[in-house]
């Protein structure tokens, strides 16, 4: 078995099929949309090549900085949110009861598609019939805001979805490194006398600190090219207030009919969201990883 | 522990795996199972084989009355032409546009396919991907079509596209919510505000707009440019001759603020979708509605809402401005949506024999079957139809202009501009005057 695994030729074999699986359905695709963010193409006739000229009209296209604005808005925002998701994990991961029955309940958002979160979020911030402004009104609320459709408040009204959409994503993976402590440093602790407070900061948090660290990467990301809600609830409306840099992307592309456009934007987010990459792991980067003694 | 190098190049690669499937879309969805026809010969054999590829955007639950006739007309055409199969595949509107685009970017457009006019069809005949079919027109088709439904789908003297529906857009209102407080049919634009003034002391919304869609609320700045400034100064404008600025012009655009300040919309009007705007009309919460004739079947024969509302609807004509050059028999209206044949088809002939086939049984079927109006010439004398369906019917013969949607008649960058411009003037975002401006702008490009 050693020497088969150390055979370069058959190593190389193994690799292969995926490798060309991806090549073909991530590397390509890639590159290609690189070539295209460089011609002018409406994406139906032929191209004419125009060099860097879309990300010159990228550069000073206000609605796209302000779209971008939005993403890191959203950004901002998941990351803040993290830390709510740590604390309840931490609630969860003690032994609590009926702690089983609610990390099921935060889950569920999980296994509903975007499109159905949407609609059902549509249902409850509708101006007038929807549940919230119904409850407002209740509570003698004079004339609640239709959120979807004030500027002002459109973001806001979409953040809490998109955050209530992964809340169960990210409590499940804190609740599962949190669970990966051994219990003999707890205890340990307690012996010595530490509150759960010092436990939780002290103990619970560095030890869980390269999940967290993943856990940033991913929620800052993952905002940075989120779409789908958006797109469903509002279609980046009104008036462009909740355009995101893929919304506007595809709004380009699709309906604007400039494909290279559209395909400049794509690429100049790949390059955000690995810059984005980089700049979180110099950041959160320490020197020594903790190790369970 | 987990090496730090290898969380690098882990994390990277899933990151540029994301970030390109947005990017890409377009690639990789071309990928997906679009084998090309395997139909071999050009000529019409009778005997051949013959495979015609038809993607369509009525699907069974969003269209059940169109569906339900281009089965039937699939069905009896295989059954007259028994070496023919016909391939369908069904999307619904917004996804069939993307679908369209992405297939023609690829050039794997199916053999036969749904089209729009004007604008929409610019693109796809500058790309030559769409087949001239003014040979259809002047065989067994000749004289077939209303007046105007085949000009808009023209370019530089070709045909490229055969019209199914036609559609003309008039305000719908609930007779039941009129009565209730004495309210007349508006005539002029004056008594129309006093109707909206009326029904929103009262609690009522008066009219009901899903603007998230935009060319909804274009409907009605178009209506607004129609009264005030006359058929030909908003036609002018729209096709670059003219300009937005004129005042008649940026007085209609001015007007849609004031309605918008006197509460005349619905509440939230630019964050709710047409479909949900429609629903307020539906359920009785709101009186007025500006729709197209293809919403018809829902408010005549449509099984699935409640026969009280459906007897409840009447309709009236844009009402004419004091001292406005519109006429009230001019209407915002046009062709809908209309086939095609791809230019590269290998079955051309046979795809032009069943498009031809198509558009005369969509004709005598579409009225009674799915209630819209369709772009060929009707007798309705001879068949048992709606009332409602009869007076429309009969505004549209006698409509002195149609004014075509003017984000189908603009390129579509121009068209994405000038929606976008509607948002923001019903949502007060933008003066009349910038309004007028930008439109300006993105037509002169």
């Amino acid at each position: 078995m050693d020497k088969v695994m150390s055979n370069k030729k058959i190593i190389a074999l193994y690799v292969l099929p995926s490798l060309l699986l991806i090549l073909a359905i991530v590397y390509i695709p890639i590159v290609l949309t690189g070539y295209y963010g460089l011609n002018e193409w409406n994406g139906i006739g032929s191209m004419k090549f125009i060099g860097f000229d879309n990300y010159s009209a990228l550069i000073k296209d206000h609605l796209f900085w302000s779209s971008a604005g939005h993403s890191l808005l959203l950004a901002v925002f998941s990351a803040l949110s993290l830390i709510v998701y740590l604390v309840i994990a931490m609630v969860l991961s003690a032994k609590l009861k009926g702690a089983n029955l609610f990390r099921k309940i935060y889950l569920i958002p999980m296994l509903l598609s975007s499109v159905a979160i949407a609609q059902l979020w549509l249902k409850i911030l509708h101006p007038t019939n929807g549940i919230l402004n119904s409850i407002l009104e209740s509570l003698g609320v004079d004339n609640p805001p239709a959120w979807l459709a004030e500027p002002n408040l459109v973001l806001f009204a979409l953040f809490i979805p998109i955050l209530w959409q992964y809340a169960g994503f990210y409590i499940l993976i804190y609740y599962a490194a949190l669970k990966n402590i051994p219990t003999s440093l707890e205890e340990a602790a307690k012996i010595d006398g530490a509150t759960s407070l010092q436990i939780a900061y002290k103990i619970k948090l560095p030890l869980a600190m390269e999940v967290i660290k993943v856990t940033i990467v991913l929620a800052v990301v993952g905002s940075l090219k989120y779409f789908d809600l958006i797109y469903v609830m509002t279609d980046g409306g009104p008036n462009g207030s909740s355009e995101v840099m893929a919304s506007y992307m595809y709004h380009q592309a699709f309906k604007s009919y400039d494909f290279g456009y559209g395909s400049a934007i794509g690429f100049f987010l790949l390059i955000i969201c690995l810059v984005a990459t980089w700049v979180i792991r110099k950041l959160t980067a320490s020197k020594d990883t903790i190790q369970y003694s | 522990m987990f090496k730090k190098k290898w969380a690098v190049v882990l994390l990277t690669l899933c990151l540029a795996i994301v970030a390109a499937a947005c990017g890409n879309n377009a690639n990789n969805s071309s990928n997906n199972g679009n084998q090309s026809s395997d139909s071999g010969s050009n000529g019409s054999g009778s005997g051949e084989k013959v495979t015609i590829k038809f993607m369509h955007l009525w699907p069974e639950g969003v269209s059940a009355g169109q569906n339900k006739i281009v089965n039937q007309i699939i069905n009896e055409y295989q059954t007259e032409h028994p070496n023919v199969t016909i391939k369908q595949e069904v999307l619904d509107n917004e996804q069939y546009k993307n679908k369209l685009k992405v297939l023609s970017a690829s050039n794997q457009l199916p053999d036969v396919g749904v089209t729009w006019a004007a604008g929409f069809l610019q693109p796809y005949v500058d790309g030559k991907l769409f087949a001239p079919l003014d040979d259809l027109l002047s065989g067994d088709l000749n004289g077939k079509f209303v007046n105007g439904t085949t000009e808009a789908y023209a370019i530089d003297g070709k045909t490229y596209g055969l019209p199914l529906e036609f559609n003309i857009t008039p305000v719908y209102y609930n007779k039941a919510i009129f009565e209730k407080y004495n309210l007349q049919v508006p005539t002029t634009y004056d008594e129309f505000k006093n109707v909206v003034k009326t029904l929103s002391d009262n609690g009522i919304a008066p009219i009901t707009l899903g603007n998230k869609d935009r060319w909804t609320g274009s409907l009605w700045y178009m209506y607004l440019a129609d009264r005030f400034a006359g058929q030909e100064t908003l036609a002018n404008a729209i096709n670059g001759s003219g300009s937005f600025k004129d005042p008649s012009l940026i007085k209609a655009a001015t007007e849609i603020q004031s309605l918008v300040d006197s509460n005349a919309f619905v509440k939230g009007f630019n964050g709710l979708s047409n479909e949900e705007a429609k629903s307020e009309f539906l359920n009785g919460h709101a009186a007025m509605y500006m729709m197209g004739t293809w919403e018809l079947p829902n408010f005549t024969t449509n099984e699935d809402i409640p026969q009280d509302f459906r007897n409840n609807v009447g309709f009236f004509k844009f009402p004419t401005v004091e001292g406005g050059k519109g006429d009230i028999n001019s209407w915002v209206g046009g062709p809908g949506v209309g086939l095609f044949v791809s230019e590269n088809s290998k079955v051309k002939d046979e795809a032009k024999k069943f498009v031809d086939y198509f558009v005369q049984k969509w004709g005598e079927q579409a009225v009674t079957g799915a209630g819209v109006i369709p772009a060929t010439k009707v007798d309705t004398s001879t068949l048992q139809l709606p009332q409602l369906y009869l007076d429309l019917f009969d505004e549209m013969n006698k409509a002195t202009s149609i004014t075509l949607f003017a984000d189908v008649q603009m390129e579509a960058g121009a068209a994405e501009k000038h929606l976008n411009l509607i948002q923001s003037l019903f949502g007060k975002a933008i003066t009349p005057e910038k309004f007028s401006e930008e439109h300006d702008a993105a037509l002169s490009k």
